[in-house]
């Protein structure tokens, strides 16, 4: 278990007017800390402070998603939340996809599906394609479609993409099926909202 | 881009984060999603001295109904939680249809409805859609808690009667007095892209009439707008085509557009009408199904 600790601001240089955050959080599975500015913003964190330069900023206006990542599973714009809120949560980031010796289906699903062309929005659209999937393993095209739309891509490579989504969502599929795993994550949102909604007032 | 400057704090209890807002003597902002508060901090054009973040404080996450119908949203709510309710469509339908269409997906997961409500942009969509259903706001100060209509709560663009050292802890939509239909419909040039036009239509149904009705409006006038009158036209009517069709040219009235970039203030009024018809039409066609 490695531990990053360093310091980092925005600009650099040092200003006494507001202190110092101490933030530890976990980073594609790994324990990491910082001491940050609170107006640093996580994906400056990711990307300056950590140098998980696969998290990209694009629009840095909320517009695009070339910065998601996922908090605590869910896909954020990391661009639009700061790097504070981040204590104690946990962050995976496109740098966190593969093992060593092998991609992730997702990923696989891009190269094979030729799912991208410059390769700017592909980590963003990974990861909020990889949040589908971990919710809804059999999308159909519509809900690939919707649950990407947060997500632009400038070389309007849309079309392969949600291909690759697709060829991706069959291999975790046919992955789970020889791993013998059961479907229990099937009905996970609908659960999670009737319990949401079921509260007993 | 970087904010300005800000100290931060992450309280676990209302009550501590309203002893923080009452300590910084109107410096300080609340961050619950941050889905606006950020992009604006980001362009300079909020820069507050202390941000409170009210995430870590639990219990507040919540939308559900008291056993009398009243419905309570809490101000962690996340739009994402309201969009993939299961139990909301029959709930609350106006809700529900609006839920997927506010801002885009990535945004969803952390925005949250009181969060909305109380930025106040005649843009946003929650404010119409509370505004259609009589809701209200409940907010906690230094001297307890007070109930704001959402009519009263927004007092212009990005404007509300809220004071420094006061949270808004919950929406609150009084119980139906039938069975509740509406919709919510809206048009964007892209998703995320702030809406051209918003209306929102909110009935209550007893003994095949309009018990109540609320409509509100999106985008087309300097704050949100209480469309009453159009909403009368439909009340003590059984929904009908002509009741509708008057409601949705009171509407187009209420409405003040201006000309710009995403269209003329005539089609805007346009649009405002075509909307009540659908939404009315949509109510009617599951009345029928339902009956």
């Amino acid at each position: 278990m490695s531990t990053l600790y360093e310091e980092v601001r925005p600009s650099g240089g040092a200003d006494d007017t507001v202190p110092v955050r101490r933030v530890e959080l976990t980073v594609n599975g790994e324990r990491r800390a910082a001491d940050v500015e609170p107006r640093l913003l996580l994906a400056h964190l990711l990307r300056n402070g950590f140098r998980l330069t696969g998290t990209h900023t694009g629009c840095d206006t909320t517009n695009c998603g070339a910065c998601t990542v996922l908090y605590d599973g869910v896909p954020v714009k990391s661009c639009t939340m700061f790097a504070v809120q981040a204590d104690g949560h946990e962050v995976l980031t496109v740098e966190g996809m593969a093992t060593a010796s092998e991609l992730h289906p997702i990923q696989e699903g891009f190269k094979d599906e030729h799912g991208l062309q410059c390769g700017f929005c592909t980590p963003g659209m990974m990861l909020a394609a990889k949040a589908l999937l971990d919710e809804n393993p059999n999308p159909s095209e519509d809900e690939i479609r919707w649950a990407l739309s947060g997500n632009l891509c400038r070389c309007t490579g849309y079309q392969n993409i949600v291909k690759a989504v697709m060829w991706a969502a069959e291999k975790l599929g046919a992955n789970a099926e020889s791993d013998g795993a059961d479907d229990a994550g099937d009905d996970s949102s609908a659960d999670g909202a009737a319990a949401n909604a079921g509260g007993e007032g | 881009m970087y904010p300005s400057r800000f100290r931060y704090e992450a309280p676990s209890t209302v009550a501590e984060a309203v002893a923080m807002l009452a300590a910084a003597d109107g410096e300080a902002k609340i961050l619950a999603g941050g889905q606006s508060l950020i992009p604006m901090m980001k362009l300079r054009f909020a820069a507050p001295a202390m941000i409170v973040d009210i995430n870590g404080i639990g219990g507040l996450d919540y939308h559900r109904s008291d056993p009398d119908g009243t419905y309570r949203i809490g101000a962690l709510c996340r739009h994402a939680d309201l969009e993939k309710s299961a139990a909301l469509a029959d709930a609350q339908p106006t809700i529900a249809a609006a839920a997927p269409v506010v801002a885009d997906p990535l945004v969803r997961t952390r925005g949250t409805l009181v969060g909305s409500v109380c930025h106040a942009d005649p843009q946003g969509d929650w404010a119409s859609v509370m505004v259609s259903l009589e809701g209200a706001v409940v907010a906690q100060g230094p001297n307890g808690r007070r109930t704001i209509q959402v009519t009263d709560l927004i007092d212009g663009p990005f404007q509300t009667v809220l004071a420094p050292d006061e949270i808004a802890v919950e929406a609150v939509i009084p119980a139906p007095r039938g069975a509740r239909a509406g919709g919510y419909l809206k048009l964007e040039r892209r998703v995320g892209d702030f809406a051209t036009v918003g209306v929102a239509v909110s009935v209550e149904m007893s003994g095949g009439s309009v018990a109540r009705a609320g409509i509100g409006l999106t985008g087309v006038g300097p704050a949100t707008i209480n469309a009453s009158e159009a909403a009368a036209a439909l009340a003590g009517t059984a929904l009908d085509a002509d009741a509708v069709d008057a409601a949705a040219q009171l509407a187009a009235e209420a409405a003040q557009p201006r000309s710009d970039h995403r269209g003329s203030a005539d089609y805007k009024r346009h649009v405002v009408a075509t909307f009540v018809r659908r939404i009315g039409a949509q109510i009617q066609r599951s009345e029928h199904e339902a009956a």
